[in-house]
């Protein structure tokens, strides 16, 4: 397969899927949960099942008998229901309890999670130190790890080229996230930035294996330097592993995605495209681009 | 290493293998002797985030407040009965936190009430007269209190409550009382004034009387409270997240099935690819999943997170021997005999496998020191996850290869 020669394609393929993205974040925004954002997520349980109505006539109570405004309701399974609102104080949250339980019979409480908007604040500011910390933690290890082979590539474009493929990972699953929180409302929390992190650290993973084979060919082949059959042929001996490798990420993370924890759907959503677009990146976007930067000085 | 050395090794670790499933296995020994430690969101529970104002605390004194506060509610969170129970401090910056959590509680708002019901106690002064006066808190507060006790004065029989300082109390009250001879100084509970008193003189000893106008019953429930822990400073209920014991068990079913399923179908897949190869991967993955468990029961709480954390780190583990084995092949296309394209496979794709875990490793130490404790499970799993996975995706599987692939 000659994927050197079909670059241009791959590479305005990945543009685009990026453009999209930015667009998306851009125009619809990444909703925060409440551990940024401060507010209060409520999971019940209702012993009677009203059918298809209850959603309207829990918002229909919350919204008029208690008065609670910005109020969203979720049906989740078996009869249970998801609740989003602003962050309310414990007798709030047991005062409501009680409302519910007179006008609706028994309710099980499965789920309530109250933060109050001073620890989202907290958590943002560590969620945005982990990213930068891990970008660069990989990218120093990148040149350090390529340190030997500077020619014909210089190994801090090998990092430079890993950040750029590590940003076109990275943005794709966020601009799903974004429309996907335009068209069901999913919010992203800290589960969504560890998804992000751990999606980068699968990315460098399978980046790491192509370039590794470049690097070894490189060193092969000191006296006969023809980099695009170089790369190509290197893409072509490793594809295989690439694709096994994280093939079998890709099958765990769809057990987990049909049959795992319903709290865990968007956690394992996001590190579920976020591999299958690391490794096309790997194979379609680091390896080009790594000829272009090698020209460039020639 | 030669085929009997890695015979030898091999039962080795098929030995610690089969102890370690023993000691996993959720019934029999491994029961009796160390239970599985479940998160809260396993078993139900509640994590819940106290701020701690410390705006009237100078700040050499904070670090000790705050430890001070934190076995105050220990102390009273013991007494709900939850199986350990953690309350730890975390400072941020200026603030301090403590963080309660309570796994195994089943009532929950109960347990909120109690602990918010810790009774924060301070002595104030009373500045100027008349109208215009104003109450000047002190440094003595509910952080020096040793005792308290329910008293009835001798005269008119009306109740009171005897509070006793310890030894740094003490002399801080003498101080308060002697700079305030003639002068009111007024207990407050909780920002309420209990009793204003005028001081006829200097009080060493650190002994003080409260005597406002209460029933029995409240000076009785004050001073069962006082006596469980008055907080050293003011403390608000920023963030709770409670999960209920039916959802965990849920979640806890899911993960498992899940997990079971992914190990399955890699297996399948490597059967299926690999063949023979495959199967002694198959074989090294469950090593590895078995001995994994086993490291998580030593001291580690499982919490959702951490077992998802554990079932990447499964697909991930099977990468190193992929590599090896794609490694493999290639070697056996340009004419290697099995065994020498085996060790050349291993030897080769080597730095591949340590670079690409590095960075998954980096990832990982990183969340684990900057993030929360429900992402620090997830972290650690996956940190574990991929050291033990190079030990059985290499050792395990070239050990096995060694024994029984024909020369």
């Amino acid at each position: 397969m000659n994927i050197i020669k079909h670059r241009k394609i791959f590479l305005s393929f990945s543009s685009l899927l990026v453009l999209v993205s930015i667009a998306a974040i851009a125009v619809f925004g990444l909703k925060p949960g409440i551990d940024f954002a401060g507010g209060a997520l409520w999971q019940i349980k209702l012993a009677t099942d009203y059918g298809l109505q209850t959603t309207g006539n829990l918002k229909y109570f919350f919204e008029n008998d208690l008065s609670v405004k910005n109020i969203m309701i979720f049906p989740a399974e078996n009869n249970g229901f998801l609740i989003r609102m602003s962050h309310i104080s414990e007798e709030q949250h047991q005062q409501y309890l009680q409302s519910l339980k007179n006008k609706f019979g028994e309710v099980e409480e499965l789920r309530f999670e109250g933060i109050g908007p001073t620890i989202g604040k907290a958590l943002k500011q560590k969620a945005v130190w982990a990213i930068i910390l891990v970008i660069l933690g990989i990218s120093l290890y990148i040149t350090f790890a390529f340190r030997k082979v500077s020619y014909p590539i210089k190994s801090w474009k090998y990092g430079v080229i890993t950040l750029i493929t590590l940003f076109h990972d990275v943005m794709i699953p966020a601009g799903l996230l974004a429309i996907l929180g335009w068209r069901l409302g999913v919010e992203i929390d800290t589960n969504f930035v560890v998804a992000l992190l751990v999606v980068m650290g699968f990315s460098i993973h399978d980046t790491i294996v192509v370039f590794d084979r470049i690097r070894e060919n490189l060193l092969l082949q000191k006296n006969r330097l023809d980099l695009p059959v170089i790369i190509n042929d290197s893409i072509n001996q490793t594809i295989a592993r690439s694709i096994n490798t994280s093939l079998t990420l890709v099958l765990t993370l769809l057990a987990l995605f049909f049959f795992g924890p319903t709290a865990l759907k968007y956690f394992i959503l996001t590190i579920l495209v976020g591999t299958v677009i690391g490794t096309y990146s790997s194979i379609f976007v680091a390896s080009p681009l790594l000829l272009y930067f090698g020209y460039s000085k020639k | 290493m030669n085929k009997n050395n890695s015979l030898i090794l091999l039962i080795l670790i098929i030995f610690l293998t089969a102890i370690t499933g023993v000691f996993i296995y959720p019934q029999g020994l491994g029961k009796k002797y160390i239970p599985w430690r479940l998160g809260l969101d396993l078993v139900g529970g509640s994590h819940l985030v106290y701020e701690i104002d410390m705006k009237d605390i100078v700040s050499s004194e904070k670090d000790s407040v705050a430890s001070g506060l934190r076995e105050v509610i220990e102390k009273r969170v013991n007494l709900f009965g939850v199986s350990e129970p953690q309350v730890t401090v975390a400072k941020e910056g200026d603030s301090y936190r403590l963080i309660v959590e309570l796994a195994g509680i089943k009532d929950v708002s109960t347990a909120i009430n109690e602990i918010g019901a810790t009774p924060f106690l301070e002595f104030r002064e009373m500045i100027g007269a008349g109208t215009s006066t104003q109450f000047l808190s002190t440094n003595l507060t509910g952080r020096y209190l040793k005792s308290a006790q329910l008293n009835f004065d001798q005269t008119i029989g009306s109740p009171s409550l005897s509070l006793e300082f310890n030894d740094e109390g003490a002399k801080i009250f003498e101080e308060i009382t002697g700079r305030n001879v003639g002068k009111q100084l007024c207990t407050f509970i909780d920002y309420q004034p209990a009793d204003c008193a005028t001081v006829q003189e200097k009080i060493s000893g650190g002994k003080a009387r409260i005597t406002g106008k209460f029933t029995v019953d409240e000076v009785k429930q004050m001073a069962s409270r006082f006596n469980a822990g008055a907080l050293p400073a003011p403390i608000n209920l920023a963030s709770q997240q409670t999960i209920g014991a039916s959802l965990g068990q849920e979640s806890l079913e899911k993960a498992l099935f899940a997990g079971a399923l992914g190990i399955l179908i890699i297996i399948l897949f490597m059967i299926v690819y690999y063949r023979g190869f495959g199967f002694f991967a198959s074989l090294a993955l469950i090593i590895y999943a078995i001995l994994v468990a086993g490291i998580f029961k030593l001291g580690i709480t499982m919490t959702l997170a951490g077992i998802a954390g554990f079932i990447l780190s499964i697909g991930m583990a099977v990468d190193a021997n992929i590599l090896i084995f794609e490694r493999t092949k290639e070697e056996i296309k340009r004419g290697l005999s099995k065994m020498a394209a085996t060790e050349e496979g291993f030897r080769r794709a080597w730095p591949s496998i340590r670079d690409s875990n590095i960075s998954t490793i980096i990832t990982s130490i990183i969340l684990y020191y900057f993030t929360t404790s429900f992402i620090k499970g997830f972290a650690l799993a996956l940190l574990i996850g991929v050291l033990v996975s190079m030990f059985s995706a290499i050792t395990i599987t070239r050990t096995m290869l060694r024994v029984f692939i024909k020369k």
